[in-house]
């Protein structure tokens, strides 16, 4: 039994000011970290200050698109149609969470190395999401 | 400031409806008053302090106070954390009491999700201005998904298993049955949790909590009302509150807030786990069980899975009863919301009024333990540990 990954509506983001640049980086084909040029250290999701040390000189950074599933869930109840849930811990070591597409669903695993690939959302926001790499 | 000792819950009361598509949600929080008071032995006009969440109408004080007429307030609090915001009330109440800043505290929960057709599969809007939301809602992020990641790396990182989560459930509905109030009465098979269909893996549905109508009440007052009434006495010895969230990114979702207010609750009542007779553990899902029994300390991280199984659970059969109305699993999840109805047992446990078949033999010693929001993401957690005076 397989269940194949199947396109499905994606809601929109709806951006808060500042969130901008990420999406923008997302519709060029580039996944963004937040980096403080301060402490040094690494966050997401994005913020106006760093939320490790507080400094406002913060930057955003394009991440290598890379890393393993930390945890997923397929949800095959509710929705239309199935679709993966995940967080990804990237190789930068920051996890987030995505989707897992373009695969059998039912192949995931805890553990398997992904890459970053774009999905638009209802109104043609590029959206990060993984798939196997 | 301990408040340990200076106040106690003298009142307790779980609305019997399940279903109630001709309540008013404000009918529903001023019948659980009125439950509430006339369990205790107080009328409406003690109440000098009200505590409600977000499922109160309108999601504060106001409406209520105003439908309800109460006109003695001296102390509000509308702290919303979730399903564990009344954990929370009771440890707010007992720090407005033992501050002086009232005397009988009333806490209240009521919805009708069951009526309004509330599902676990549906995205949650938090409104607008959610920092996290652009970046999850695109996603699905839904309850069950939520917690059922969770489950996914607890089972990838300590080999816990379908199985072990099923016994959960099994335990629930044990105690179930003797519930006439229940939703869920029918004693199930781990083979039965097993065949239920697959929501969100690895959590089927029996997994999961009910969605019921209805609610509960509590009443916190002070020592020297506690013992001028013709109720047991329980009094609050310990309590703890946090959330936990992602860490910037480092997100770790093998333990929750329970590591952080266990500690604290256990450190004010002088305790240990193992000094407790009955524990009511927040249960929208299995795994929620396994995680807190094991961020309480009840046993070591990874090992809940094997302190659930077999049984363990069952009044009468294991160690350790948890749940005996039936939990959320099987008897009622009010609102969405289970951290009063986890009040309410502990209550009747430690007054030594929960169903003769699933009463604890000399309890004396109880905890209640909730979590709001969602493991996956972010949470509220609450600890209150009570003792039969």
């Amino acid at each position: 039994m397989a269940t194949p990954y199947q396109a499905r509506k994606i809601r929109d983001p709806q951006l808060n000011p500042g969130d901008e640049a990420y999406f923008k980086a997302a519709g060029e084909g580039k996944l963004m970290l937040g980096k403080c040029k301060d402490c040094g250290k690494i966050h997401h999701y994005p913020r106006a200050i760093c939320p490790h040390c507080f400094s406002q000189n913060l930057e955003l950074v394009p991440a290598k698109g890379t890393g393993e599933i930390y945890t997923y869930s397929v949800t095959r109840r509710g929705p239309p149609t199935p679709y993966a849930i995940a967080y990804v811990k990237l190789d930068e070591g920051v996890s987030l969470m995505t989707n897992i597409v373009n695969c059998d669903l039912d192949t995931i695993k805890v553990g398997q190395k992904v890459k970053v690939c774009f999905v638009k959302s209802e109104n043609g926001t590029a959206v990060p999401m993984f798939e196997p790499a | 400031m301990s408040i340990k000792g200076k106040a106690y819950i003298v009142g307790a009361f779980e609305h019997p409806l399940r279903k109630a598509p001709n309540h008013s949600l404000s009918q529903l929080h001023a019948e659980i008053a009125k439950g509430t008071l006339e369990d205790a032995g107080l009328t409406k006009n003690d109440i000098d302090g009200l505590f409600v969440a977000g499922d109160a109408p309108g999601g504060n004080v106001w409406s209520l106070a105003n439908y309800m007429n109460l006109n003695q307030l001296k102390h509000i609090d509308s702290t919303d954390m979730g399903g564990t915001s009344y954990l929370l009330h009771v440890a707010h109440a007992a720090e407005a009491i033992a501050a002086g800043k009232c005397n009988v505290a009333l806490v209240t929960l009521a919805g009708r999700p069951n009526s309004e057709g509330s599902s676990g599969t549906q995205v949650r809007e938090r409104g607008a201005g959610v920092p996290d939301s652009p970046f999850e809602l695109p996603y699905s992020p839904v309850t069950v998904n939520l917690y059922a990641m969770c489950a996914m790396r607890h089972m990838y990182q300590y080999g816990t298993t379908s199985e072990q989560l099923a016994w959960v459930k099994v335990a629930a509905s044990h105690h179930a049955q003797h519930n006439p109030n229940a939703m869920l009465r029918d004693v199930v098979t781990v083979e039965q949790v097993l065949a239920s269909p697959m929501i969100s893996d690895p959590l089927h549905r029996m997994d999961c909590c009910v969605v019921s109508d209805g609610g509960g009440g509590v009443i916190v007052a002070r020592p020297e009302i506690a013992k001028s009434l013709k109720r047991p006495k329980v009094k609050i010895t310990g309590v703890g509150e946090s959330t936990k969230h992602q860490m910037a990114g480092n997100v770790d979702l093998t333990y929750s807030g329970a590591a952080w207010t266990g500690p604290r609750a256990f450190e004010m009542a002088g305790i240990k786990p193992s000094d407790i007779k009955y524990a009511s553990i927040y249960d929208s899902f299995t795994i929620t069980v396994v995680m807190q029994i094991e961020d309480l300390g009840f046993c070591k991280k990874g090992e809940g899975g094997k302190f659930v199984a077999d049984g363990n659970l069952i009044s009468g059969q294991g160690k350790f009863p948890f749940n005996t109305d039936g939990g959320g699993l099987c008897n009622n999840h009010p609102a969405n919301r289970g951290g009063m109805t986890k009040i309410i047992e502990a209550v009747r446990q430690l007054r030594g009024e929960a169903h003769p078949k699933v009463q604890v033999k000399n309890c004396d010693l109880a905890l209640a333990h909730g979590t709001g929001g969602a493991l996956g993401a972010r949470h509220g957690s609450g600890t209150v540990i009570m003792e039969r005076e």
